[in-house]
């Protein structure tokens, strides 16, 4: 497992990949001469990023903040609402429903209503962020719960276990594979969340940033903060599928090929 | 269905090492597991019909039948994972459902293992549901790794295990709880011919130390016979037993793959065979 993720063979490609993107972007720039106001090039962009730093990471605490605080929620009432559409019927019939109407609600469209009923402070972007990633979290912990093989329960019961052992020792390692997938997709849409909150009230946070960046033409700082954006969002997602390697040593998923 | 009953009872045959057993179940003395007139609906469909059998202290029975006569549903009841519509059934005098899960050893045909636990987690799992702590249990594995080869693997992977091993690690976390009776399905059923003839014959190894009262349910004729000191034969639809046969082969004595190849052994089987063919006859 580890060969395989330190060997350069993984990586070299993506940074091949990557590298190559950036040059034909800074080419096109130059060789089409596209004005700067209109599309910056990576040199620039970079360079924003280099000679004013503390704008960048300041506003990227904030969006970085709103992002951990709305996933961790997201991610404790997920766990209580799978466990309890799981383990009750009744919970299951009357709670999934509304899980999953909420999900044909357009959040876009909810995020300035909450700015309203909550404040333009960062809870009201916490909740959004919220509203992003709880959905993949019970779903995919629902469907984990649910993919537990009945003969091993069978197996678990004739040893005296009780329905909480079933639980604790069967269920919640079976569901951990599908959890970890959910969490991925959360982890990338987090990042969604945070900035569609900001749009609507933020003076601090990266969304905010490009709304002002944007209304003065001011390409490289705008590309500077969708450039973080996109680092916070890979970098949640490498988290989580490090976590994921820990936790599922004995998955299929992280065998040796 | 009414030729098929003629078979239940029937004196099975007079030829040397096989006597015929007219009566369900043999009497003995407080059997450790007994079954009488056990039977089970599923929708309203008769699985299992009117199940009389017992099985003594140090005694191994085999129960042969065809595919889907309702075997597995047998143990599953006696195990306690399922109630029976009719009869009753009592482990070590006991006759409630709730006692006895956590109360019956029961080896399934696919090892079940955890992923994500290891060889001795796996093994101490029945211990562990009890509230043994870690320590205890670990060394309770380790001490019985040694007679079940798996000494050196105690730390490994499940998926790092070939399929007999890992059976025997089934079994291990079956026996661990130290119940009277233990319940086998088909527990080699998916492995292939030279692992599972030389289970079998460990497994008589193994089990000749505890004292225990063991139902083993196969499609194998020869395991049964190798395995069982009687064989109880098995029709379907509904289920039910119609024959047994107690076996006592001069050949015995013989240990290793020859047995099976035996005069008294073939002849035996062929009984079985007629038995099993006869039952399958829909009427």
């Amino acid at each position: 497992m580890s060969y395989l993720r330190n060997s350069a063979a993984v990586w070299v490609p993506t940074v091949i990949a990557l590298a190559t993107l950036l040059v034909v972007w800074e080419v096109a720039v130059w060789g089409f001469g596209i004005e700067s106001w209109l599309l910056a090039p990576p040199s620039a962009v970079f360079g924003e990023l280099y000679d004013s730093p503390g704008l960048l990471v300041g506003h990227a605490g904030t969006t970085l903040t709103e992002i951990i605080l709305g996933f961790a929620i997201s991610i404790s009432i997920g766990v209580v609402l799978a466990t309890g559409i799981v383990w009750s019927r009744v919970i299951e019939r009357s709670v999934f429903p509304i899980i999953i109407a909420s999900q044909t609600i357009p959040i876009f469209a909810l995020a300035p209503l909450l700015i309203i009923w909550i404040g333009t402070d960062i809870m009201s972007k916490v909740v959004v962020v919220v509203l992003f990633t709880f959905f993949p979290v019970v779903i995919s912990l629902v469907t984990g719960l649910r993919s537990v093989d009945s003969e091993m329960v069978d197996m678990l019961r004739t040893l005296g276990a009780t329905p909480y052992q079933t639980f604790s020792k069967l269920m919640v390692p079976t569901a951990l594979p599908n959890f970890f997938a959910g969490m991925k997709v959360a982890a990338v849409i987090s990042v969604i969340g945070a900035v569609i909150g900001e749009w609507f009230s933020a003076d601090r946070g990266l969304g905010a940033v490009i709304i002002v960046a944007h209304s003065n033409l001011d390409m490289p700082t705008l590309f500077g903060a969708i450039f973080t954006l996109a680092v916070i969002g890979i970098g949640l997602t490498v988290l989580v599928s490090l976590i994921e390697r820990k936790a599922l040593f004995w998955h299929e998923s992280s065998f040796p090929v | 269905m009414g030729s098929i009953s003629g078979w239940t009872g029937a004196v099975v045959g007079q030829r040397s090492g096989i006597s015929g057993v007219p009566d369900q179940p043999s009497a003995s003395q407080d059997p450790l597991l007994a079954v009488s007139g056990v039977g089970f609906q599923y929708e309203s469909i008769d699985v299992l019909e009117d199940i009389d059998l017992a099985v003594d202290r140090g005694e191994f029975v085999a129960l042969v039948g065809p595919s889907g006569c309702g075997k597995s549903t047998l143990l599953n009841l006696i195990s306690g994972v399922l109630a029976p519509s009719a009869g009753h059934i009592e482990v070590a005098g006991v006759n409630e459902l709730v006692s006895r899960l956590g109360h019956v050893s029961y080896m399934q045909q696919k090892d079940l293992l955890l992923p994500w636990r290891t060889v001795s987690e796996n093994g101490r799992l029945g211990l562990e549901l009890r509230g043994v702590g870690a320590t205890e249990s670990e060394a309770e594995v380790a001490h019985l790794a040694e007679s079940f080869g798996l000494a050196d693997v105690l730390g490994s992977m499940p998926w790092q295990l070939s399929g007999g091993m890992r059976q025997r690690v089934a079994l291990l976390r079956a026996l661990l709880p130290d119940n009277a009776v233990l319940l086998l399905d088909e527990p080699f059923g998916a492995l292939d011919a030279i692992t599972r003839s030389g289970l079998q014959q460990w497994l008589l190894n193994v089990l000749d130390r505890a004292e225990k009262a063991v139902l083993l349910v196969t499609h194998d004729v020869e395991e049964a016979i190798l395995l069982g000191d009687r064989v109880l034969v098995m029709a379907p639809d509904p289920g039910r037993i119609v024959a047994e046969v107690e076996i006592n082969l001069d050949s015995a004595a013989t240990n290793g793959p020859r047995i099976t190849t035996a005069r008294d052994f073939v002849e035996t089987k062929r009984q079985i065979l007629e038995l099993l063919s006869n039952g399958a006859v829909s009427p």
